[in-house]
């Protein structure tokens, strides 16, 4: 194994919380009998619904097409019929039309012919990644056709892989890791032959020694060219910019892509998804998904079609305890608040969590100015001067003088401040009435 | 019920009433050793100032309908001055401190976080120059009462045993004797006062000054809180191992205080540069009880790293400035209240690197 390594300003130990389902295999989900498939998926423009009431649609079939560059085509993931389209709230807040499909009692099963990826140039490859409507699965739901399309003279040298898994209570790339170390591996050579990189490096969390050395050794059984790199736990490492520093010591500049410092960063989620894309021509439109917390009866990871309702994920999973607080969609430090359990997955969701009562709102303060958020901030910020400003409404200040919009809202700060400031609450704020004026 | 809340949904294990808690703790054992060796009017002078400082927020919690008790800042200004406190204070002068630091000094600006000034600070500051006589007559600890040699010099016999002896504090006399132009070895004019056998032995050993060994284990005279070094050490390696303190500002502060003593704290007496004592000056006095207490308040304090560290440098530098060329033999708290002034200005020019900046570049480059 190599010499761990991590990212040098700021961040986070919070408790990990993986043991919840750590153990758990991953297993499929019996098909609901209704799925709410939204159109916005994925970061970007929605896709255009090519359906309407009433007509048939079959797995795998094209159901919504990408409606401009950044956007992704939406797939169905059962046979069935659609019985209605309405506007529908994601967990996300992003309100898009959605397509209700009653899922068929009898499904076929296509994807299983063996296509030879190998043989293919590396723009059929990369068509073949957008026509399979990937994105993005960390939760960012970024285009990967976007990220793949490198500009001419553009150069990559490192394909980083994501694999850090750093927010609390997610094991879903774990299980992969273990479970699917091969399907991965090849995944990733197949990103690496739409993008052509000099090294592949795959960041992977110390919590994760067992993942870290199965990956190790499958790498080298099948002759890949892939470094597993260590990460010593830290949030929020699986954010682009910090796994970037800590896997290859660059920081990108503000304002750019990894590709201004010569690198490319993919979910390691998304390298199994364009796996079967590359070798079934298989769409994304099912995912794992961890179902954890401690207000849940049976923490599970399972792999449920795009389109689940929240409320069958937790029946699933043994239903939830009397002490449940809150349900999140995805991560505990960045995912959303769900109010509603009737919500539908879509391409992003990395987790279920059902959690007790975390956070004491008596504990509430006004700022001591210990300047615990800006020692812990990993962008370098100052989040109490920006919160400041952004209370009296000097939203403009925020964002030129304290780059307010450099804050990628990991929480760090929120995590920190002991007075319970909802700092990030306030950021969203400000930069959303920010961009307005 | 479901809630629904922004993310964060889990939180870190510090809070602001759960931090005020544990600056409690860590400033009891040097307390209690202060109590112990001072005797029951150091007790009664500690309970007084806490007990003034909690009615004071709560009266003006009356007055300004927001009640503020809960978040137990109201007892870590009460505790810091009765530390702050000779042990043989007429108790009315705690009380007025405690009152000045919640009413004036915090409440008038606006209550928790709002203050410019420590509270402790401001209220020692205020009582030191209205009592002054008072604030500077101290005793000596029990632990030094049964020296052979304070007995017979006191001329008592052995069975009379007075409460307390009067006895001024090693800055004190170093600054009397300064000030009536004695020069040499700055230990000299400690000699003949009282000291441990324990101290002695040790520092006969490790070739140290016992004085400097007395004042580290808290066998001096001082104010209540503040004699005993180790046990301040102790309390700040809890706080600094519960997250609520950083290195930076203690380190800085008596580290660059030590260095100025060192290199300068010679000079006044008619030595040569790089002959000043440094130990003893390190471990009487309020420094250990200011640099890892006072100095580190949150509000008062810069946000950033960088200033924490100018902040102490200056504290550093003042507290050098005050002890060695001022009229007075302490410093600290004086030194602490001129950097507290400083802070807005620090925290406003003093900007931490961002993540990924990158120096514009020179425009001459471009014209070329």
């Amino acid at each position: 194994m190599l010499k761990s390594a991590t990212f040098s300003r700021g961040g986070v130990h919070p408790a990990d919380k993986k043991n919840l389902a750590k153990d758990k295999s991953i297993v499929r989900l019996p098909l609901p009998e209704e799925l709410i498939v939204s159109m916005s998926q994925h970061l970007g423009a929605p896709a255009k619904a090519l359906k309407a009431k009433g007509d048939t649609v079959s797995k795998g079939e094209l159901i919504g097409q990408a409606s401009s560059f950044i956007s992704a085509d939406v797939h169905s993931p059962v046979d069935g019929v659609v019985t209605e389209i309405r506007k529908v709230e994601l967990a996300s807040g992003a309100v898009a039309d959605a397509l209700v499909i009653k899922v068929n009692e009898e499904q076929t099963n296509p994807f299983t012919e063996i296509y030879d990826w190998k043989n293919q140039s590396r723009e059929e490859i990369q068509a073949l990644i957008k026509s399979m409507g990937i994105v993005g699965m960390g939760g960012a739901t970024f285009p990967t056709s976007v990220k793949f399309s490198i500009p001419l003279g553009k150069k990559v040298e490192y394909l980083v892989i994501n694999g850090a898994e750093c927010e609390p209570y997610l094991t879903c790339d774990y299980r992969l890791m273990l479970e699917k170390a091969d399907e991965v591996l090849e995944g990733i050579m197949v990103a690496a032959k739409a993008v052509e990189p000099e090294n592949i490096i795959v960041g992977v969390e110390l919590n994760k020694k067992d993942a870290i050395e199965h990956l190790e050794e499958r790498a080298k059984a099948l002759g890949y060219p892939i470094i597993i790199q260590p990460l010593k736990m830290k949030y929020p490492q699986g954010d682009e910019k910090q796994l970037l520093k800590a896997c290859i010591n660059r920081e990108i500049p503000s304002g750019k892509l990894p590709l201004d410092i010569g690198a490319v960063v993919c979910n390691l989620g998304t390298t199994f998804a364009i796996y079967e894309a590359a070798k079934f021509h298989k769409p994304l439109f099912e995912r794992v998904i961890t179902i954890s917390g401690e207000s849940i009866n049976e923490p599970k990871n399972v792999i449920a079609p795009i389109g689940t309702k929240f409320s069958e994920l937790i029946n699933f999973a043994g239903g939830t305890k009397d002490d449940l607080s809150e349900l999140v969609s995805g991560g505990p430090m960045m995912g959303f608040g769900v109010s509603d359990d009737q919500t539908p997955t879509v391409k992003g969701s990395s987790g279920l969590l059902a959690l007790p009562l975390t956070i004491d709102d008596s504990k509430s303060f006004p700022c001591v100015s210990c300047g615990k958020c800006v020692q812990h901030c990993p962008m370098g910020l100052q989040p109490n001067r920006m919160f400041r400003l952004i209370k009296h409404g000097k939203y403009q200040e925020a964002m030129n003088e304290y780059s307010l919009m450099d804050c990628k809202e990991c929480g760090c700060c929120a995590y920190t401040c002991p007075s319970h400031i909802p700092l990030v609450q306030g950021f969203k704020l400000g930069k959303k009435l920010g961009r307005k004026k | 019920m479901i809630k629904v809340r922004t993310s964060p949904h889990i939180h870190g294990p510090l809070s602001t009433d759960k931090s005020m808690l544990y600056v409690i703790i860590a400033l009891l054992p040097a307390t209690l050793w202060g109590i112990y060796v001072f005797g029951l009017s150091a007790l009664i002078t500690v309970l007084v100032s806490v007990a003034s400082a909690v009615l004071a927020e709560y009266l003006l919690g009356k007055v300004s309908k927001e009640y503020t008790i809960n978040d137990y800042s109201a007892i870590v200004t009460g505790l810091l001055i009765g530390m702050n406190m000779p042990p043989q204070i007429p108790f009315y002068i705690p009380v007025l401190a405690s009152f000045f630091a919640i009413a004036v000094v915090k409440w008038t600006f606006g209550g928790l976080g709002a203050n410019w000034a420590n509270p402790a600070i401001g209220g020692r500051i205020f009582v030191f120059f209205s009592f002054t006589s008072q604030m500077s007559a101290f005793s000596l600890p029990r632990t030094l009462m049964g020296s052979a040699d304070v007995i017979s010099r006191a001329g008592y016999a052995n069975h009379i045993v007075p409460d307390a002896f009067s006895g001024a504090t090693p800055l004190s006399v170093l600054k009397t004797g300064l000030s009536m132009g004695m020069t040499g070895d700055q230990y000299n004019l400690l000699n003949g006062r009282p000291v441990t056998d324990f101290a002695s032995k040790i520092g006969e050993v490790l070739g140290i000054n016992p004085f400097a060994v007395d004042a580290f284990f808290g066998n001096t005279a001082g104010c209540i809180g503040e004699v005993s070094a180790l046990l301040l050490i102790l309390g700040g390696l809890f706080l600094l191992y519960k997250g609520i303190i950083a290195w930076r500002i203690p380190v800085c502060f008596i580290g660059s205080f030590g260095i100025l003593a060192w290199i300068f704290g010679g000079v006044p007496y008619g030595n040569g540069l790089f002959s000043g004592e440094i130990l003893l000056p390190i471990f009487s006095g309020g420094l250990m009880l200011g640099a890892i207490f006072m100095a580190t308040d949150w509000v008062t304090t810069p946000t950033t790293p960088a200033g924490e560290i100018i902040f102490a440098i200056g504290c550093g530098f003042f507290t050098f400035l005050l002890r060695y060329f001022g009229s007075l033999p302490e410093g600290v708290s004086l030194a602490i209240l001129l950097m507290n002034m400083m802070t807005p200005t620090i925290d406003r020019y003093v900007k931490v690197k961002k993540f990924g900046f990158v120096k514009p570049e020179k425009k001459a480059k471009e014209a070329k």
